[in-house]
């Protein structure tokens, strides 16, 4: 099958070729980093988790929002769904290539990855966020793979894939959870310290997946003749807005406490993030901006994306998602990660950049991530299409 | 293309002579061992002293003794890195990072 | 294949899957019962019925002796940095410390300085090290042990191990741990090193791992006491000793004084007490 992903228009091409450029880029970069150090990046003493931790937070939270599509499937015999399926199975595995490599590129010592399956530690979180980020992508590997085979060979899918595919579901549950309860579980960090954070991931994560997908098939639908279907578009709207109106009613339900409780340790951070943080003569708000455009983006894009489908409006679908997407990236990618660094422990403020070196190489880790997503998405679409016709 | 088989062929080139410590008595452990095995020793050393609170001296079964620590124990006699640790790694091109973070002695720097 | 020889070798399977998983999962069953009687006789003593067995080392630092002796605590930070070889990189980002004088709202910021007498407080030195704790919060973060706790209360590091990852310092509620993001032999731009002197019988680190204060273990080894509390020995403005024995100098001072520790509600325990 993978021969198909071999074979496409000059438009394909050029896609590809403009990732792999990206790539280059960004591999320049990382043997720029791996030879002086991460001191190449914007990381600071105070700020030890910068951009590539974000990301990787952000992009376990997309791998686990294909749940939203395998679990109405396969439980609830959702049909619908039939040709979507396979792209929010993929999308896993893509989001899954990019967090792995977001991690190596953080490492201080990459090549000693492995030490932490040599050295298997329970009791720490990361430990299990290994297991489990390698597991499921072994399962969507696996699931996505085989029911394709089987749809290629024009055959139902075996009964052995089964129990992997029920498996995977509360395996996405999983990956998120985990990452949440590596922040959550920090006792000195109030911010992170909120027994809400993994249900607010969760939140995210199945609003910002499907929100990508939906602009991926909205792309499919144009540049191919491969189209999702309408009772599908439809039915992930009312995911996508569920869960980003879950999103902010958490996001709110933070606030009340940090606010109403009066509390320091839990207002600092919001109002770094927020508003600015007053420290002596100096105000800190470099994230302020992001952080408001964030939050408007989201409510608009909630609204917007009931509003398209009212209308049956392709591309305020495509924006609506767009902004959805783009306004948990900043949530939980700048907000969350870089918020608990501020103020440190100390007490003291550390503002954060990324370095141009730092770009590059995350740069090229998202479009690896999008070649990957490409060829498999040029199989499954050539495979689905050749079967329907 | 096959040129690197048959250009070096039958010659495994010179043997490395490492030079030992001039006034040394004996070694922690016998030749071949240490030859063999001189890593995972180091390694068992770390790991005893580290994080089991383990004797950071020994003695030989002759009654030498000496300090379990490369930096302030082996590098004592084993002074010259150039002139004995490298010439064995380098002709089996292995790349040790303990020098990475162990200091030689100034001598032979 | 016909049907019998496919259910023998499903049934040959399942059994050799089963033959090595039993005798591991006994094991780890076992290892599973201590831990648990562990954990028992842990929560005992937490709430003051077992007597703690064992040295657990702790140091008291006395502020108002570091505040009658001016350059003291900065004294005792340039030996620590300087006999363990730890690199100045001349910029607040790559800062590495391992011990460092810091002020008064920064190590206690959950003490509501508010209408004390902030002069007073603000200039008081206050000496910031890792507080080897005893319930530490890095340790269970670390993915490959590389953080540990020792038998004598001391969170060491395995430099070896330590994959650079930087859970411990997110994990840290106190600030104490530093990264090396450069070589740390490296030289500036002038041409200076970093570590100005080196000490030859103490390691330096590479880039990539974390490092931070520890206690000196170095030194405990051979029977000396750390190198700072050796600095301040003649003001006795550091008090180190046995925590678990009721009879050294460091037990009767916090028997007889009023100590203070850094972020009590963090459920941390840490080994390092202040008189301010």
């Amino acid at each position: 099958m993978i021969e198909k992903a071999l074979k496409g228009s000059t438009g394909y091409w050029v896609w590809m070729l403009f990732l792999l450029s990206i790539m280059g880029v960004g591999g320049l970069c990382y043997v720029q980093q791996f030879n002086y150090g991460l001191g190449i990046t914007g990381m600071s003493r105070d700020v030890t988790w910068g951009v590539y931790i974000s990301q990787f937070t952000f992009l376990v939270g997309v791998a686990a929002g294909g749940l939203m599509l395998v679990l109405p499937y396969y439980i609830h015999n959702y049909k619908a769904f039939g040709r979507i399926v396979i792209l929010g199975e993929f999308m896993a595995i893509a989001a899954i290539a990019m967090c792995l490599m977001f991690i190596i590129a953080d490492l201080g010592q990459p090549m000693r990855a492995m030490n932490v399956l040599l050295h298997p530690t329970p009791h720490s979180m990361l430990f299990w966020d290994m297991i489990v980020l390698n597991g499921y992508l072994v399962l969507n590997v696996l699931c996505g793979w085989v029911v394709l085979q089987s749809e290629y060979k024009g055959i139902k899918y075996p009964k052995w894939i089964k129990p992997f595919i029920y498996l995977s579901i509360p395996w996405a549950i999983s990956i998120h959870t985990v990452t949440a309860f590596l922040y959550c579980g920090l006792p000195g960090r109030h911010f992170w310290l909120t027994a809400i954070l993994a249900p607010r991931f969760l939140a995210s994560a199945f609003a910002a997946g499907p929100a990508l997908l939906m602009v991926i098939a909205m792309i499919l639908k144009k540049t191919t003749k491969f189209d999702v279907g309408r009772e599908a578009q439809d039915k992930l709207v009312t995911i996508i807005g569920y869960a980003a109106m879950l999103n902010f009613f958490f996001l709110g339900c933070e606030f009340f406490v940090a606010y109403y409780s009066q509390i320091p340790g839990h207002m600092h951070t919001l109002d770094y993030l927020f508003w600015g943080l007053g420290h002596g003569d100096e105000v800190f708000n470099n994230l302020v901006p992001f952080m408001r455009a964030s939050v408007v983006m989201g409510l608009a894009g909630i609204a917007l994306i009931f509003v398209s489908r009212a209308k049956q409006s392709d591309g305020l679908l495509v924006v609506s998602c767009l902004l959805i997407f783009i306004a948990f990236w900043i949530d939980k990618g700048l907000g969350l990660v870089l918020g608990g660094f501020v103020p440190n422990m100390m007490d003291q403020v550390t503002e954060y950049y990324p370095s141009v070196q730092e770009l590059g190489i995350t740069a090229a880790i998202w479009a690896t991530g999008f070649f990957i997503l490409s060829i498999l998405y040029k199989v499954a679409i050539s495979v689905k299409l050749e079967k329907e016709a | 293309m096959t040129s690197p088989i048959w250009f070096k062929s039958g010659d495994a080139g010179k043997m490395p002579k490492p030079e030992k410590p001039k006034d040394y008595t004996e070694c922690v452990a016998p030749t071949e061992f240490m030859r063999t095995s001189h890593m995972v020793l180091l390694n068992q050393w770390r790991d005893d002293i580290l994080r089991e609170d383990g004797a950071r001296t020994g003695k030989t079964p002759n009654g030498t003794e000496y300090v379990r620590s490369l930096q302030n124990g082996c590098m004592k006699c084993h002074s010259d890195k150039k002139k004995f640790c490298d010439t064995c790694h380098n002709y089996t091109s292995v790349k040790p990072y303990c020098w990475d973070c162990h200091l030689q002695p100034k001598e032979a720097m | 294949m016909d049907s019998k020889r496919r259910d023998f070798l499903k049934i040959a399977g399942l059994t050799a899957i089963a033959g090595i998983a039993a005798p591991s999962a006994f094991n780890s069953l076992l290892k599973g019962e201590a831990v648990a009687s562990e954990h028992g006789a842990a929560a005992a003593g937490a709430h003051g019925a077992a007597a703690p067995t064992g040295k657990r080392w702790g140091m008291v630092i006395d502020v108002k002796k570091f505040t009658e002796n001016p350059g003291l605590a900065e004294k005792c930070v340039s030996t620590c940095h300087t006999i363990h070889n730890v690199p100045d990189f001349g910029n607040k980002k790559d800062e590495i410390k391992w011990i460092w004088v810091d002020s008064f709202k920064h190590v206690f910021p959950d003490d509501s300085s508010q209408y004390k007498k902030p002069e007073a407080l603000d200039s008081l030195p206050i000496l910031t090290l890792c507080n080897h704790c005893d319930n530490p919060p890095c340790v269970r973060a670390c993915p490959t042990q590389a953080t540990f706790k020792s038998k004598d209360g001391v969170v060491g590091m395995d430099y070896h191990r330590c994959i650079g990852c930087r859970f411990c310092m997110a994990a840290c509620p106190y600030g104490a741990r530093s990264f090396n993001w450069r070589d740390p032999r490296g030289k500036d731009a002038n041409g200076q090193p970093f570590i100005k002197a080196e000490n030859p019988k103490f390691p330096t680190r590479m880039r990539g791992v974390v490092e931070k204060c520890n206690f000196c273990t170095e030194r405990l080894a051979i029977g000396q006491i750390p190198a700072c509390v050796e600095v301040a020995a003649q003001s006795k403005a550091l008090v180190f000793g046995d925590l678990n024995d009721p009879n050294s100098e460091i037990s009767q001072v916090l028997k007889t004084t009023f100590t203070i520790q850094r972020k009590p509600s963090a459920g941390t325990h840490p080994s390092l007490f202040y008189i301010i």
